[in-house]
């Protein structure tokens, strides 16, 4: 089955992004593909690089970042959302004068339209949010 | 071309127009999508009916200093985007009738939404 994840939450704030990384892990392990994650809403926060929790906590964001990694997966924020969010890439940073840039490795930014060709090429689209 | 594969998409909409986001990025979303020529569906539930009052009122001057965005609503014509469906219990437990929203709609009980839920390729809840 081919799977699209929209993951509409934020880290730490909400279970939304943990039961997305958690669908999203199980699906890849039982041979599924996932065709690409794509972040909504607060859901942009999990690509901050910037993200420190606790020690003793989860990682979320590098949990996305390695899972990204091996399973070579297409992470996508949204980038009307992350920029009245404050979260930016090299290029959005230099092209709105801003002074840094926070997304984290594996993520890359794009536009709505990248939701909605994941609702069209997907088998199935999984929404996490509240 | 893949372009041409056409699915059902329905957006949920659940929540107060203000407090949060959620309703406006939800209506951005639709309108980008519109440019992808599918077959769109509009549900409003819960709060979500609130989404379609008339003369809402939130400047600074008259209200809570957000940005009204309901007049968008009335624009989604000309994007084709017509079928806006809205739960009948929400919104008489809501005190509202059809001529409290500022757009043409349908009004579906919890069989009939239930059942243009069961229809669609994809449900975006926001």
């Amino acid at each position: 089955m081919k799977f699209g994840i929209l993951v509409n939450e934020g880290p730490y704030q909400h279970q939304a992004s943990d039961s997305a990384y958690q669908f999203t892990k199980a699906a890849l392990e039982k041979g599924h593909e996932i065709y690409r994650v794509f972040f909504y809403h607060d859901g942009v926060y999990n690509a901050s690089r910037l993200t420190v929790p606790p020690q003793d906590d989860r990682n979320i964001v590098n949990r996305w970042s390695d899972l990204g990694k091996e399973h070579n997966l297409d992470m996508v924020v949204c980038i009307a959302a992350a920029q009245r969010r404050g979260l930016l890439d090299e290029n959005e940073a230099k092209r709105q004068g801003k002074d840094a840039n926070n997304i984290a490795e594996g993520f890359r930014i794009s536009g709505l339209g990248q939701l909605i060709e994941a609702g069209i090429q997907s088998e199935r689209m999984m929404v996490f949010g509240d | 071309m893949e372009d041409e594969v056409i699915k059902k998409f329905l957006y949920v909409n659940r929540k107060a127009p203000y407090g949060t986001i959620y309703a406006l990025e939800s209506l951005e979303v639709v309108l980008i999508g519109a440019a992808f020529d599918q077959d769109v569906s509009l549900a409003f539930i819960d709060d979500g009916v609130y989404q379609l009052k008339k003369n809402q009122q939130t400047s600074v001057s008259s209200g809570i200093g957000v940005k009204d965005f309901s007049k968008t609503y009335r624009a989604l014509e000309g994007y084709d985007v017509e079928k806006l469906y809205v739960d009948k219990k929400s919104m008489e437990e809501r005190g509202l009738s059809e001529d409290d929203f500022l757009v043409d709609v349908q009004v579906f009980d919890e069989a009939q939404m239930a059942e243009l839920m069961e229809q669609q390729d994809v449900v975006l809840s926001f």
